[in-house]
């Protein structure tokens, strides 16, 4: 069996008095691509800090491609491409020079103009990065993560600052990096991210995992359908919600008049209830609506039930 | 014709990540290392020549002028070897530690820190390019010197070659050391205050508090220029201590920063 991309277990980060990373545990599967999802101050820079070996853990392990970041610093920086968040280059270099330097550590480099081609850097090869915007600097940071041709990469907020359409090249690139089976570990605080590009979702929140799972596990865990149903105003919902009480535990609220949601683990029976309940309250139902629940209404259901 | 060039540059053909991992021969990664060292500083030209200036200065000004009172008569053979060391000093510790500061707080260390570079690999690395812009820097100065009147005793280059490798490499290993331990700003505040003390009392256009061998290993830098005075102007040897002080400083500067030194 193959060994995990990376590994980590019970990992404890501490600055001072402050505990940025509180016993947190996650695998990468080789060539799965795993976001950790988190507002700012979860924990994640924090945890790939220890996976890129920048500071040891404080508690718990952590082995990446079967090494430990701090000891086998040296085995182990080939074999990754590491994107920082911010920038961290020489600003007074061009984009060019630094790619053809990061590619000259390479046994093996990509083609540095192709690179450049692909992240649409072309234009800006002799532009030094300090002139670069902020979005045209993370595109560099992506392509010198990417120039060793490297078997795992750790991506730390890779789209932040960038436009649309930058943001859709990079998208299709760690798609491009999949389906070539490189592995990929990113932190990202934009849900449709998350769950568009990641085989695997951590969710974290203040320093813990909230909840972990493949983007459809987690927006189909229990409780994750929505009915909304437009009637007739002011219905006796407490009465809907005792009737379904039997069979699953629901919300009813009417969130404006004569629009009804239901929400809780509805399936075709307990939908086939909802609907049989409004024609007894002799109700007009002038529209039905399923809805999936989104990555987001899981997170924000999470991160909002922590922080009370 | 560009909606289509447009789209092909947006996908990858498959297979082009497929991984092959791997670390370039370490002469390779040095070379390019120096090159980028080398490159950057170049660019900053403008820098390169201030730091030439106040040792012109210092050598034209106490060289040929009665502006200071030196314990010889023959003030270039006095002032010159000085200026040498100095600007050995200027370069290899105070732009050293100054630039280092700054790449700390840019975070280009800590990207470094992320890379097949090792760090014994980056530290030779700036030691190398420093030495070369040192040997490039002193080379200038002293045909100056010489195009002034200075003679030098060509018999003691080796030796001269011998205590200006040691002090670049005590220099490298202190400017790395203050650039690991202090903020940049302080480094930046530091590393001046510490050139112009250093300018005033370390027997380059004045004599040196006389404090006997003892100064030679409290002094680096006026070790060092006596030693170059010893070679290039008496046709002397240099003194045992000031190569023991020398062997002592770079020893001792080198593992310190190689203990202290931080990517973040």
């Amino acid at each position: 069996m193959v060994e995990a991309a990376v590994v980590v277990q019970d990992v404890v980060v501490r600055y001072g008095e402050v505990t940025a990373v509180d016993g947190v545990s996650l695998t990468v599967p080789r060539g799965a691509i795993l976001a950790l999802l988190g507002d700012n101050g979860a924990g994640k820079t924090s945890l790939l800090q220890v996976c890129e070996g920048f500071r040891g853990p404080d508690g718990g392990s952590v082995r990446v491609l079967g090494l430990d970041p701090v000891a086998d610093h040296d085995a182990l920086m080939p074999r990754l491409g590491i994107m920082l968040q911010s920038g961290g280059v020489y600003p007074w270099a061009t984009a060019g020079e630094i790619l053809r330097l990061f590619a000259s550590y390479a046994a093996d480099p990509l083609d540095v103009e192709m690179l450049l081609d692909l992240l649409g850097l072309r234009k800006f090869a002799k532009t030094t990065f300090r002139r670069l915007s902020g979005g045209e600097q993370q595109r560099l940071c992506l392509a010198v993560a990417l120039v060793g041709r490297p078997e795992l990469v750790f991506l730390d907020e890779p789209t932040a600052g960038m436009d649309v359409g930058a943001r859709q090249t990079t998208w299709q690139l760690v798609d491009s990096l999949r389906a070539d089976g490189v592995s990929v570990l990113l932190t990202t605080h934009l849900l449709d991210e998350a769950e568009s590009l990641a085989d695997h979702v951590v969710i974290m929140d203040k320093g813990v995992v909230a909840a972990t799972g493949t983007p459809a596990e987690l927006t189909a865990a229990a409780g994750i359908d929505l009915l909304q149903v437009r009637a007739d105003p002011g219905l006796p919902i407490a009465g809907l919600a005792a009737r379904l009480t039997a069979t699953v535990t629901v919300t009813v609220t009417e969130s404006s008049p004569g629009e009804y949601t239901v929400a809780g683990a509805l399936d075709t029976e307990a939908i086939a209830a909802v609907l049989a309940w409004f024609a007894s309250a002799g109700a007009q139902v002038t529209a039905v609506n399923t809805r999936r629940r989104t990555l987001e209404d899981v997170y924000l259901a999470l991160t909002a039930g922590a922080a009370r | 014709m560009s909606t289509s060039s447009a789209r092909q540059s947006a996908g990858a053909r498959p297979g082009t990540f497929t991984p092959a991992p791997g670390r370039a021969p370490t002469r390779a990664i040095l070379r390019r290392q120096i090159r980028m060292e080398l490159l950057l500083t170049a660019r900053r030209g403008e820098a390169v020549v201030l730091a030439m200036g106040v040792p012109l200065l210092v050598l034209l000004g106490a060289g040929l002028t009665r502006a200071t009172s030196l314990p010889t008569d023959d003030r270039l053979g006095y002032v010159v070897p000085g200026v040498l060391a100095l600007t050995v000093m200027s370069t290899a510790f105070t732009g050293q530690a100054i630039t280092t500061g700054y790449e700390r707080s840019y975070g280009v260390l800590k990207r470094l820190g992320a890379s097949p570079l090792t760090r014994p690999g980056l530290l030779f690395s700036k030691t190398a390019a420093i030495g070369c812009l040192v040997g490039l820097q002193t080379l200038v100065l002293a045909l100056v010197g010489v195009a002034a009147g200075w003679r030098p005793e060509l018999s003691g280059l080796v030796s001269a070659l011998g205590v200006t490798v040691l002090a670049t490499a005590a220099y490298c290993g202190l400017a790395l050391l203050i650039a690991s331990l202090l903020r940049p700003e302080t480094v930046t505040a530091a590393a001046t205050l510490i050139y112009v003390l250093m300018l005033a009392a370390g027997g380059i256009m004045f004599a040196a508090p006389d404090l006997g061998s003892a100064g030679h290993f409290l002094l680096p830098l006026a070790a060092h220029a006596e030693a170059l005075r010893a070679t290039l102007t008496a046709g002397a040897a240099v003194p045992g201590t000031i190569w023991l002080s020398l062997t002592l400083w770079a020893a001792g500067a080198l593992t310190a920063a190689a203990r202290k030194f931080r990517w973040e």
